[in-house]
């Protein structure tokens, strides 16, 4: 049985087959409309999110299955001070696949760990959100054919930014990647991912102005500055608005450069951007559900002919 | 100065980085123990300035010295038998430990689920790094 809590848990050669059996749902959805008939997927959210809780159950309802869950700790037997253990170990009768998020990290993978059924990290506090890259990488070779030799500027919250680590942690598997860290001094990228990337001798660059690298990018990754992830309002409010991409930044963006934001955005992208071109972030949306419909395939070992 | 006597079977854990000792007695759970144990703080050194040194009187199979090496490489551990050092013990980084540190990210599992064992993983053999198993924190000693 197979988990999925990094997106390192795949080979690139299984990524590669999950992103096909992903392309092959976008272009044949229907085929695929009865591939889970009589599965249940639990979605087990113990923190709010409604933009990867809903794209799991759209996947599974669109495989033909059903879903059970709750969606957040307040409704769950959590709140009664229950274990992720005995939580997991009690949802496996309940359900064929758990998608689990939880604000606390490593969560996932003590579920994983006691579960009779796989589980998928749906997030786990600042540290992982496999399903969250896999949807970028899908958006990325689905979008420019191929997960190799670009520039990716990742800008906003790279310190606590989950979705951020999780990419650059698939993303260095690739040839020809270089990264440009935008951030503020206090949401630097943490340096256990610069010393990886030195140590694999990855190029990378740190920079503070987002104006200053626009030229050089092929994709611009935007993420929020979370409320959620400080312990102090204050560094939060100061922190909030450092970065707002807007059209008279575009303006020095190449002209087949892409926008991804993992969502929901507040207002680091300002909606003046999204008649643009090259806003790909509702698009990635939609390759989100994809590859999420590919995932559950594939940890259910089915296959549709 | 201050003398403090030999031991006849046990450790005398040397170089200590000084004011460190009490970490490590807790560390090694020594306050579990019902042996001599002597705590030397801020001793004069030729190589660190003050250091620190314990000595532990005890059968030297009662020990578990390898969170020494996750701690703080630099410690020397002599062996004593007999009054004597009969040897240096080496200290190995062991590839996995299990509830001798504790993970200090208030973000991570371990931090509500009590039953669960701390796990740390050597991910750095050169540069001695631990992360948790779980939330991947970096191992960082706090006094």
């Amino acid at each position: 049985m197979r988990h999925l809590m990094s997106p390192l848990d795949f080979s690139t050669e299984e990524l590669d087959r999950l992103f096909d059996l992903a392309g092959d749902i976008e272009r044949n959805m229907s085929k695929y409309a009865h591939a889970c008939d009589g599965k249940i997927l639990a979605t087990c959210f113990y923190e709010p999110s409604t933009r990867t809780r809903l794209s799991f159950e759209s996947a599974m309802l669109s495989l033909g299955g059903n879903v059970l869950g709750f969606s957040d700790a307040g409704s769950s037997s959590a709140a009664k001070g229950e274990s992720v253990s005995d939580t997991i170990r009690t949802i496996s009768c309940f359900a064929d696949i758990c998608a689990m998020r939880h604000p606390k990290e490593g969560a996932p993978m003590v579920a994983a760990s006691r579960s009779g059924v796989p589980v998928i990290n749906a997030g786990d506090g600042g540290h992982q959100h496999p399903t969250q890259t896999l949807t970028d990488l899908l958006t990325i070779r689905s979008l420019k054919g191929s997960l190799s030799n670009f520039t990716i500027g990742l800008c906003g919250d790279l310190k606590f930014g989950r979705t951020v680590h999780s990419l650059i942690n698939a993303l260095v598997r690739y040839e020809g990647i270089k990264f440009i860290f935008i951030s503020p001094e206090e949401l630097k990228v943490p340096d256990y991912i610069t010393d990886m990337l030195k140590e694999k001798n990855i190029p990378y660059e740190e920079v503070i102005r987002l104006e200053n690298v626009m030229p050089q990018l092929d994709f611009l990754y935007m993420t929020r500055v979370q409320r959620e992830r400080f312990f102090n309002e204050e560094d939060y409010v100061r922190l909030k608005d450092f970065y707002i991409l807007d059209k008279a930044k575009m303006e020095l963006a190449k002209e087949d450069m892409l926008v991804l934001h993992p969502l929901p955005r507040v207002n680091e992208i300002s909606v003046e951007v999204d008649d643009d071109p090259r806003a790909a972030y509702f698009r990635q949306v939609q390759y989100g559900v994809y590859v999420r419909m590919a995932l559950i395939l594939t940890l259910l070992d089915i296959h549709v002919d | 100065m201050l003398n403090v006597g030999k031991i006849e079977e046990g450790f005398v854990l040397d170089h200590i980085k000084a004011g460190k000792s009490l970490s490590v007695y807790h560390h090694l759970q020594l306050d579990k123990l019902d042996c001599t144990v002597a705590i030397i703080k801020n001793a004069k050194s030729n190589k660190m300035g003050k250091k620190d040194i314990l000595k532990v009187e005890c059968d030297i199979d009662m020990l578990d010295l390898d969170v020494l090496a996750v701690i703080d490489h630099s410690i020397t551990v002599n062996v004593i038998k007999d009054g004597e050092i009969v040897s240096k013990k080496e200290l190995i980084l062991p590839k996995e430990i299990k509830n001798v540190i504790k993970c200090h990210n208030p973000r991570c599992i371990t931090s509500i689920e009590q039953e669960l064992p701390h796990i740390f993983v050597l991910t750095d053999e050169e540069k001695e790094i631990y992360r948790c198993k779980y939330c991947e924190e970096k191992f960082q000693e706090r006094f």
